[in-house]
C-alpha cells in the first residue's frame, strides 16, 4: 500500500478526493473515540457516578443498611433537626466536628512534615555519590509496604509494654516511664501522624527529585563562581523553581489526606480522639447501620473535598493543564 | 589542616550521617518486622535488635490458617485481574483521548480527574448498594468492579500522557494504509506502550493490593476476605493479647513480594509516578 503513500504525498494543494478522503478518515476516528471510551465511561458510572448520586438521597432518607430500598424522605433531618428543645443530626454531633478538626489537623501536619522531609530525601538522591541507587532503593520501601502492614508494624513498635520504641527513648533517658503511644489521647494523633509521615514521604521525595532533575544547570554554576553559600541557592534558586511541582504532590497528598482510613483504623481503631471523617462516616453506615445518617457524613465530607479541590483550582489556575495541552 | 579542608571534610560527614538516618528511618520498621516474625512466642517481648534465632512457628501458624491462603489466593486474583480490565480499557481510552481530537474530550479528561479525586467512603453506601444488587456482596468480583473506581482513572490518566508522546508519523502511515483505529491500536501502539502499561500496571497492582475500605466493607467471611483485612483482623486465641508473631509473619508473607517488585522496577515506578503526577 505504499503506492497510496506516494500519489498523494506531493501534490501539496488538497484536492477535493483527498479532502473528503481525509473528513472521512476524521468521522472515522472521532466515532472509533467514542467507541473505545465507551467501556470506561460506563464502568465508571457505575461504580462512581450512580453510588455518587444514591449516597446524596439516601442522605436525605432514613435508609438502614439492611433496607435500603424502602427507604423513606426524611428532608433534612440526618443532617440538622430541632426537636423537643434539642439539636439533632450531623451538624449538631460533637464527634463529627471532633472529626472534621482531627482530620483538617492530620491533613495540614502531615502533608507539610512530609514536604519538608521529601524535599531533604529528594536533595540527597539528587547529589551524586556511590550506591545513590541503593538508597533510592531503601527510601521506596516505606512507600511499598501496604498501609495496613505498615500500620501493624508500628502498632508493634509502639506498642506501650514491648515496644522498641518506649525500651530505647527509656535506654537513652528521654522518657521515664513507657508512653501508650496508640491508646493515650494526648498521644494518639502523633503516632497516626508518624506512621502517615514514614509511609508517604518517598511519594513526594520522587516528585520533588523529577523537579529537581529538570532544573538548569548553568545557574548553579554561576552561583558557585560567585561564591554564594549553598543554603542562600537552595532558598533564593532551587525552592522556588521547584514550588510549582511541590505544589502538584501537595494538592496529592492533600485529597488523599482528607479521606484518610485505614491508617487510623488499624493504629487506633474507633477511638474519637483520632476519629476522621471516614471512619465516623463507615461508622455510621457499617457498624451502625444506620446508611442515611452514614452518607450524610459521606456528603459532607465529598462536598468539603470537593471545595478543597476547587478552590485549589481557582487559585493555581495555570498550574494544572488538561492533557498537557 | 586548613579550615578549608575541615570544613569540607565535615560537609563529607554531615552527609553521609544525612543518608545512613534516612536509610535506618526507612528500613527499620520492616528489618524489625523480620526479625520479630521469626522469634518464638516466648521470646517475643524480649527487645532485641539482632536475630539471635530463626524459628519458623509463627510463619507454620500463618499458613496452616486455611483462611489466610485463601486471601493470599483472592488478593491476587482481585489484583490481577483489576490491572487487566484497567489496561484493557485503559490504552483504548487513552488512544481516544491521547490521539483523537474531539468535541467533549476536554470534558472526558475531567470527569476522570473527577473521579479520581473521589473519597472513596462518599460512594460507600451507593456501591454497597450496587454491589448487593448485583448479587456480589461477600465475593471476590464484587471488589474487582469497585476497584475500578481508583484504578482506572489513573491508568487512562498516565496512558494518555505517554499516548501523546508519540510521534504523529506513525500513526499517519497507519492511516494511509487504511488501518482502521483498532488495527492502529493493537498493531502500532501496543508494542510501543508496552514499557508505559508494565509501570501503569504495576501500580494498579499494588493499589488493588493494598486496598482496605472497600474490601472490609464488601466482605464479610473469612473466605473471602483480601490480605490487608486478613491481617488487620488477625486475632488469637485470647481476646487481651494480640498475636504480634502471626501478624508480623503475615505482613512479611505479602511485603516481600511488594518490596521485590518495587526494587527491581524502581526506575519504571519513579517514572509512572510522576507522569501521573506532574503532567497532570
Amino acid at each position: 500500500m505504499t503506492s497510496t503513500v506516494n500519489d498523494s504525498a506531493p501534490t501539496g494543494a488538497r484536492s477535493p478526493a483527498r479532502q473528503y478522503r481525509s473528513t472521512k478518515v476524521r468521522r472515522q476516528r472521532v466515532r472509533a473515540a467514542w467507541t473505545f471510551l465507551a467501556p470506561m465511561l460506563v464502568v465508571l458510572a457505575l461504580v462512581a457516578g450512580w453510588p455518587l448520586v444514591r449516597t446524596f438521597y439516601f442522605s436525605f432518607t432514613d435508609a438502614s443498611l439492611s433496607d435500603t430500598a424502602g427507604a423513606v424522605f426524611i428532608g433534612l433531618e440526618n443532617y440538622l433537626v430541632y426537636d423537643s428543645g434539642q439539636w439533632y443530626g450531623v451538624l449538631a454531633d460533637p464527634v463529627w466536628w471532633g472529626s472534621v478538626w482531627n482530620t483538617a489537623y492530620f491533613a495540614v501536619v502531615s502533608v507539610s512534615l512530609e514536604v519538608v522531609f521529601g524535599v531533604i530525601v529528594a536533595l540527597i538522591l539528587n547529589a551524586e555519590f556511590k550506591g545513590r541507587t541503593l538508597v533510592r532503593a531503601a527510601v521506596l520501601i516505606p512507600w511499598a509496604i501496604p498501609t495496613i502492614v505498615s500500620a501493624q508494624m508500628w502498632a508493634w513498635m509502639l506498642n506501650d509494654q514491648f515496644g522498641i520504641i518506649n525500651e530505647l527513648l527509656m535506654a537513652l533517658g528521654i522518657i521515664s516511664s513507657p508512653i501508650a503511644w496508640t491508646a493515650d489521647a494526648s498521644y494518639s494523633m502523633w503516632a497516626v501522624i508518624m506512621v502517615d509521615v514514614w509511609k508517604t514521604t518517598p511519594f513526594v521525595a520522587l516528585l520533588a527529585l523529577a523537579a529537581l532533575q529538570m532544573l538548569p544547570k548553568d545557574c548553579y554554576e554561576a552561583a558557585e563562581v560567585d561564591g554564594i553559600h549553598p543554603v542562600r541557592v537552595f532558598f533564593k534558586v532551587t525552592l522556588p523553581l521547584i514550588t510549582p511541582a511541590l505544589m502538584v504532590a501537595v494538592i496529592f497528598r492533600l485529597l488523599d489526606a482528607l479521606r484518610v482510613f485505614d491508617v487510623i483504623y488499624v493504629l487506633t481503631s474507633n477511638s474519637t480522639s483520632t476519629m476522621s471523617m471516614s471512619i465516623y462516616a463507615r461508622q455510621q453506615l457499617v457498624e451502625f447501620q444506620d446508611v442515611g445518617y452514614g452518607s450524610a457524613a459521606s456528603t459532607l465530607l465529598f462536598l468539603i473535598i470537593a471545595l478543597a479541590t476547587i478552590a485549589y483550582l481557582y487559585l493555581g489556575r495555570n498550574r494544572l493543564q488538561l492533557g498537557g495541552e | 589542616m586548613t579550615s578549608r579542608q575541615f570544613s569540607k571534610l565535615a560537609t563529607r560527614v554531615g552527609f553521609w550521617c544525612l543518608v545512613a538516618v534516612v536509610v535506618v528511618i526507612s528500613v527499620f520498621p520492616f528489618y524489625y518486622a523480620v526479625i520479630t516474625s521469626f522469634k518464638p512466642s516466648s521470646e517475643l517481648f524480649r527487645v532485641e535488635l539482632w536475630p539471635s534465632q530463626a524459628d519458623l512457628s509463627n510463619y507454620i501458624q500463618v499458613f496452616s490458617q486455611s483462611s489466610f491462603i485463601k486471601a493470599i489466593f483472592n488478593s491476587v486474583l482481585i489484583a490481577t485481574s483489576v490491572v487487566f480490565i484497567a489496561l484493557l480499557f485503559g490504552i483504548t481510552a487513552s488512544y481516544a483521548l491521547g490521539r483523537v481530537r474531539f468535541r467533549g474530550r476536554s470534558t472526558v479528561l475531567l470527569v476522570i480527574l473527577g473521579v479520581s479525586m473521589f473519597p472513596q467512603v462518599a460512594v460507600l453506601s451507593g456501591l454497597f448498594e450496587v454491589i448487593r444488587g448485583l448479587n456480589l456482596y461477600n465475593n471476590p468480583l464484587g471488589l474487582i468492579l469497585s476497584y475500578t473506581i481508583f484504578t482506572l482513572p489513573f491508568t487512562v490518566w498516565v496512558l494518555t500522557t505517554f499516548m501523546k508522546q508519540l510521534p504523529m508519523e506513525l500513526e499517519e502511515a497507519a492511516i494511509m494504509d487504511g488501518a482502521t483505529p483498532w488495527v492502529t491500536i493493537t498493531r502500532v501502539f501496543l508494542p510501543l506502550m508496552w514499557p508505559a502499561m508494565a509501570t501503569t500496571g504495576l501500580l494498579a497492582f499494588i493499589a488493588a493490593w493494598n486496598e482496605f475500605l472497600f474490601a472490609l466493607t464488601f466482605t464479610l467471611t473469612d473466605d473471602q476476605r483480601t490480605v490487608p483485612v486478613a491481617i488487620a483482623l488477625l486475632s488469637g486465641g485470647s481476646a487481651y493479647e494480640l498475636p504480634w508473631g502471626p501478624i508480623m509473619a503475615a505482613s512479611v508473607i505479602v511485603t516481600v513480594p511488594l518490596v521485590v517488585l518495587v526494587i527491581i522496577f524502581q526506575r519504571r515506578i519513579v517514572s509512572g509516578l510522576t507522569a501521573g503526577a506532574v503532567k497532570g
